[in-house]
């Protein structure tokens, strides 16, 4: 028997985007219920890994214009300025409310709040708590939320369908992962908030949990991806691992150094200018593929890597400002930072593109909105500045929330009749996956996947490998029809929960290689071997990936200008 | 792919099959740099797909992958199996409900968690107009470190008194309810000292300290429990021979 439980706004993930939606909405509404529903315990959620910093701007030498235009440029003039003068207002407040709910923010002496210098921004703008601020943010955010008896949890429990009726969303089918039900949770307004999908790459920064999932399942719907060809590769991660270690490194002074011990950002010109090891994520990426490529790196167990060297920061400073990475670089690549430099490589990151969203969250599909990495409101545009997209889920996450519960207003309770059946089907689909018998096996299609998004749509990209990638993944998600799981039972089967995951990430996987393929410009994060300029001309607009009959088709949607004219990005 | 062989005896339950739990034991090959988690992820993949298991984050700071190996909370991610010998025992974290396999259900701390009130509590809403609290750097220290738990559960695990009373509030969550007592933005030490002192109580603790021992954080929850202890008896004490006063 379907279990049917009801509340006006479901929010699908409990991150800082979703956690900071759930208390905005009961705070815009006192009647308002809310369903937090997340495939994880809430503090588990990604968020938590973020390490250097959120930006706003707190200090006397900065000005909301500045952010605005840092945060312009660094997209490489694909972000919507209606959405980045939106962010650079609200960013301040959101900072501080967070401050009001306890986040420990570090402080000058004085008592204020400290702020530090990140890529491509023109000054200390990035507010942080040590090197943990993604863990401060989440946990202060979850903590705050259980003062509210209206925001329900159900954690653990994975969202699997959109349920859709009479055009508009009306709820969610869940599975419970823990008691192996499906749920039909129905509402009067959806709000995905599961984060981006960094796991469809080998070598990333992201947790095992970042499958894509409220991308595919708008997709799914019919709803567009937007900009999905945009992906971050943070300069720093570990070799083999991913493991972030922050952009703060390089904020409070740290050096990227080649094996012949020259800080080759200062030295050579990849476009940077003075900002040297300050310059954006997406220039010295390139950068250090390129000092790769002309032999100036180290080779390692897991490929080439340079150097980033702290020890002239000094114990004192890296243990006060830097404490993550100094444990991080001990325990994940043996070395300490405070004696000798860390190995580094770019890893992939963040997911630039996500679900179309206009400024207040909403989507194409009535009802449902999206907020934080798994949407593209089009603040990053092409390149996201560091220290942006903490703050962006606090900003649209609260927006998201409180249309939401506008959008809850104004029409009628779901008809559960219409939404049963499809809970109904959903449920008997996932019955049938567990112990279903075929001739592959997941971790492979998995691997393969993942291996062809890095040789197709890396840091560098060329056509044929693109196009190479697109059959690849068609022949992988023919495969993944046949797929074999060993585990038939109910309680806990995160061999269903990994299928599932994997679903979600071939969609993902297509749409983002798709609409590759397309841009045949260098713009940001999409750097071309065979255009390697921009190309303002004739792709100055953002893509839309659609779901049609025949296969994904990419659409154009007019970027919003207004206040900055595109102009070269150097700096 | 690395010469070297371990073995790992897993410990495995599924409540629709078994009426207890069962060892099973599998031969990993592992790398020098793994962690025990890395041959959890290997058993997963390559050998038994129907094991079990929490982990995201792999990089010490979700949570997620706490478990007993050998017999001691560990968090699997940060763990290095060149710590262990040929044989390693895994088993679900101690002290908690086990769901299936290693995943423990978490329920009773969540439920924990919430009623020491982890939030600030004021008398009056700040406005974001009126800015942020002026907080020293100092003042900052006082609650610090407790502020870092991540929940990862490990303490709950090895304490002795946790397993005896499973309603005592426990170390992680008094820990996370005196970080906001000794935050100078808060104005709710007495309502939290009343839940210290009621259902679950503070004073439960027997100072055995494994909680610190076994905390991957340096989070010192034994300090909290009796920084904990001291404020709730001072509060009780105070209580009938001044007028109540909240902090400045």
């Amino acid at each position: 028997m379907l279990e049917v439980i009801r509340h006006d706004i479901i929010i699908v993930g409990g991150g800082a985007a979703g956690l900071r939606a759930a208390i905005a909405a009961v705070e815009a509404d006192p009647d308002v219920s809310v369903a937090m529903v997340s495939k994880v315990y809430p503090m588990r959620s990604h968020t938590v890994s973020a390490e250097g910093g959120a930006a706003a701007v707190a200090r006397s030498d900065d000005n909301l214009e500045m952010h605005g235009f840092d945060t312009v440029k660094g997209s490489d003039f694909l972000g919507d300025q209606d959405v980045i003068q939106f962010f650079v207002e609200e960013a301040p407040k959101e900072l501080t409310l967070l401050e009001h709910w306890g986040c420990p923010w570090s402080r000058n002496e004085d008592g204020t709040v400290a702020t530090r210098a990140f890529g491509g921004m023109s000054t200390k703008r990035t507010w942080y708590a040590a090197d943990k601020v993604g863990f401060h943010m989440l946990h202060t955010l979850f903590q705050h939320s259980m003062r509210f008896d209206r925001i329900v949890r159900y954690d653990e429990q994975f969202v699997t369908k959109l349920v859709v009726d009479g055009g508009a969303v009306r709820g969610v089918a869940a599975l419970d992962v823990r008691e192996g039900a499906v749920r039909l949770i129905l509402g009067r307004a959806v709000i995905l908030a599961t984060g981006g999908a960094g796991k469809i790459f080998p070598f990333t920064t992201n947790g095992n949990i970042k499958t894509g999932d409220g991308m595919a399942l708008a997709y799914r719907e019919g709803v567009p991806l937007k900009d999905m060809e945009f992906v971050q590769y943070h300069p720093t991660g570990l070799p083999g691992t991913g493991i972030l270690i922050t952009e703060a490194t390089r904020g409070e002074g740290g050096y990227v150094k080649n094996n012949e011990d020259e800080r080759f950002l200062v030295t050579r010109d990849y476009g940077v200018g003075t900002k040297a090891e300050l310059g954006p994520r997406d220039m010295i990426s390139r950068a250090i593929v390129q000092e790769i490529e002309a032999g100036r790196g180290f080779e390692g167990p897991y490929g080439a890597y340079v150097h980033l060297d702290l020890t002239h920061l000094g114990e004192a400073k890296i243990d006060e400002r830097l404490p993550m990475v100094r444990e991080l670089a001990k325990l994940y690549a043996g070395v300490d930072p405070v004696h000798e430099a860390i190995p580094i490589r770019p890893v992939v990151h963040y997911m630039m593109g996500g679900v179309d969203t206009d400024i207040d969250g909403a989507t194409t599909l009535p009802g449902l909105y999206a907020a934080g990495e798994v949407a593209c409101v089009s603040l990053n545009g092409a390149n996201r500045l560091g220290s942006n997209s903490l703050t962006e889920c606090l900003v649209f996450g609260a927006r998201a929330g409180r249309h939401a519960v506008g959008f809850a207003k104004g029409v009628h309770a779901a008809n559960e009749n219409a939404c049963r059946g499809q809970a109904e089907e959903e449920a008997a689909r996932i019955a049938s996956l567990r112990g279903k018998k075929g001739a592959e096996k997941l971790a492979p299609i998995r691997e393969e996947m993942r291996s062809t998004m890095e040789s197709g749509c890396g840091v560098y990209r060329e056509q044929a490998s693109m196009d190479e990638t697109v059959r690849a993944l068609a022949e992988l998600r023919r495969r993944f029809e046949d797929v074999s799981l060993e585990d038939a039972s109910v309680v806990f089967n995160t061999e269903l929960v990994t299928a599932l995951e994997l679903d979600n990430m071939l969609e993902v996987a297509e749409t983002l290689a798709v609409s590759a393929a397309h841009r045949k410009e260098s713009r940001g994060a999409h750097t071309r071997k065979d255009h390697v300029a921009r190309d303002d001309q004739n792709y100055l607009y953002h893509t839309l990936c659609h779901r049609d009959p025949t296969g994904h088709r990419v659409d154009k949607k007019a970027v919003t200008l207004g206040t900055w004219e595109p102009e070269e990005r150097k700096y | 792919m690395s010469d070297q062989k371990k073995t790992f005896v897993v410990t495995r339950f599924d409540p629709d099959k078994d009426d207890a739990p069962r060892q099973d034991t599998y031969e990993v090959p592992v790398e020098p740099q793994w962690k025990v988690l890395d041959a959890l992820n290997y058993i997963k993949d390559e050998i038994d797909g129907t094991l079990s298991h929490r982990w995201s984050c792999r990089m010490a700071v979700c949570g997620s992958c706490g478990m007993m190996v050998n017999g001691v909370p560990s968090l699997t991610c940060k763990d290095p199996l060149s710590n262990y010998g040929d044989r390693v025992e895994v088993a679900p974290l101690a002290n908690f409900p086990v769901v299936r396999d290693l995943v423990v259900e978490l329920d009773g701390f969540m439920n924990k968690l919430e009623s020491v009130k982890p939030w600030v509590l004021t008398a009056k809403q700040r406005a974001v107009e009126e800015g942020t609290y002026r907080q020293s750097p100092a003042e900052l220290e006082q609650f610090r470190h407790f502020s870092m738990c991540i929940n990862c559960m490990l303490c709950y695990s090895a304490c002795p008194v946790v397993a005896n009373e499973p309603e005592f509030l426990g170390p992680a969550a008094i820990a996370l309810g005196h970080r906001y007592n000794l935050d100078s933005r808060d104005e709710g030490n007495r309502e939290r000292n009343e839940i210290f002192r009621g259902e679950g109580t503070v004073f439960s603790c027997s100072y055995a300290n494994e909680c610190s021992e076994v905390c991957p954080k340096h989070v010192d929850p034994a300090a909290a429990v009796n920084q904990a202890k001291f404020g709730a008896v001072i509060d009780w004490a105070t209580s009938f021979v001044v007028p109540r006063r909240e902090k400045e």
